[in-house]
């Protein structure tokens, strides 16, 4: 029941963050060359991505043996995990700029607009493609965690409603904010995905490998407390790393900025 | 090159970014936990401490090979 809900939230999570990047590029060339075509190169993508769901995780969860699934699927969600905890404490500690989702949108904007006029009402090529690929790329992402969270618990069906739940709530916010994404706190989104993505990874490499967690699903609960732990102490090591680098002052401006 | 070779080209380019990109090592470190987990399995104390330890210890070293150096 506990790795249920932390399965539905990390799932979630991660959907959310990449459909609020794949939203942008959507919004993008619908402002620029017609909403038709990309809500129709959008529509496309999300299909496509259902479709690689349902063809490699259902062998997935039947053909492999279950050890030898959570270790590999482990591997793979700490490599992901690791990543976006990496980048999360990166920017929280003003060692990376924060991602913008504005800057995304005006490049997207600027780079279809200098291509030529949108067929308005009409089909256009250009805003197919273009909406097409920001979801399935940012999608991809979400697709191996919804495989990997979803057939290592053997729990597939559910980490698919939550990732299908995600872009339906990301979908209908973009609805209403449009242009607001930016507000959206991705990087805190971001750090919460890889504290769990990185929690289940350890999880279930231990699991597989025939490590007994002591109170079972529940250590999951003590290596997200444990791995908050690390990553505050990161933020806060790297501070000071910054600190000593550039001198106290841009230090306290790029702290209050990222908070 | 024919469209098969293009898309395995992709293809492949596309697991190797995801899995080692600009972070080796994580990808590497991550294995190194895989084996440490599989070595200490029948240990319990010494597995379920080494394992988070060990991730601990990767994004700590990741995020300082990572810092600006400006």
């Amino acid at each position: 029941m506990t790795s249920a809900v932390v399965l539905v939230l990390a799932v979630f999570a991660a959907s959310a963050v990449e459909m609020v990047e794949a939203l942008t590029i959507v919004v993008a060339a619908g402002t620029t060359r017609g909403w038709r075509s990309a809500f129709e190169g959008a529509a496309a993508a999300t299909v496509l991505l259902g479709v690689i769901v349902g063809a490699v995780g259902v062998p997935l969860v039947h053909l492999v043996p279950i050890d030898v699934l959570r270790v590999v699927i482990g591997a793979l969600l700490l490599v992901l995990g690791l990543g976006w905890l990496r980048k999360a404490v990166l920017r929280s500690s003003g060692h990376k700029a924060l991602h913008d989702e504005d800057a995304i949108y005006e490049k997207t904007v600027a780079e279809l607009a200098s291509a030529g006029a949108g067929e308005g009402p009409r089909r256009d090529a250009l805003g197919f493609v273009v909406a097409f690929k920001g979801v399935f790329l940012e999608g991809m992402e979400v697709v191996l965690i919804v495989l990997s969270l979803g057939s290592s618990a053997h729990r597939l069906g559910l980490a698919a409603i939550a990732a299908a739940a995600a872009v339906v709530v990301v979908g209908a916010l973009g609805a209403v904010v449009a242009r607001q994404l930016s507000e959206v706190p991705e990087n805190t989104m971001k750090m919460g995905v890889g504290i769990m993505l990185t929690s289940f990874g350890a999880f279930w490499v231990g699991e597989g490998s025939g490590v007994h967690w002591p109170g079972s699903d529940l250590s999951i609960l003590a290596l997200i407390a444990f791995f908050c732990l690390v990553t505050a102490a990161a933020i806060a090591a790297m501070r000071r790393v910054l600190a000593r680098s550039t001198g106290s002052g841009a230090v306290s401006s790029v702290a209050a900025s990222s908070r | 090159m024919t469209v098969l070779g293009r898309w395995l080209t992709a293809f492949g380019r596309f697991w190797w970014d995801f899995l080692v990109g600009d972070t080796p090592e994580l990808f590497l470190g991550v294995l190194v936990v895989v084996a440490t987990a599989l070595l200490l399995r029948h240990d319990g104390v010494a597995a379920v401490a080494a394992v988070p330890l060990e991730c601990a210890v990767l994004v700590a070293a990741s995020v300082y090979r990572g810092r600006s150096r400006s």
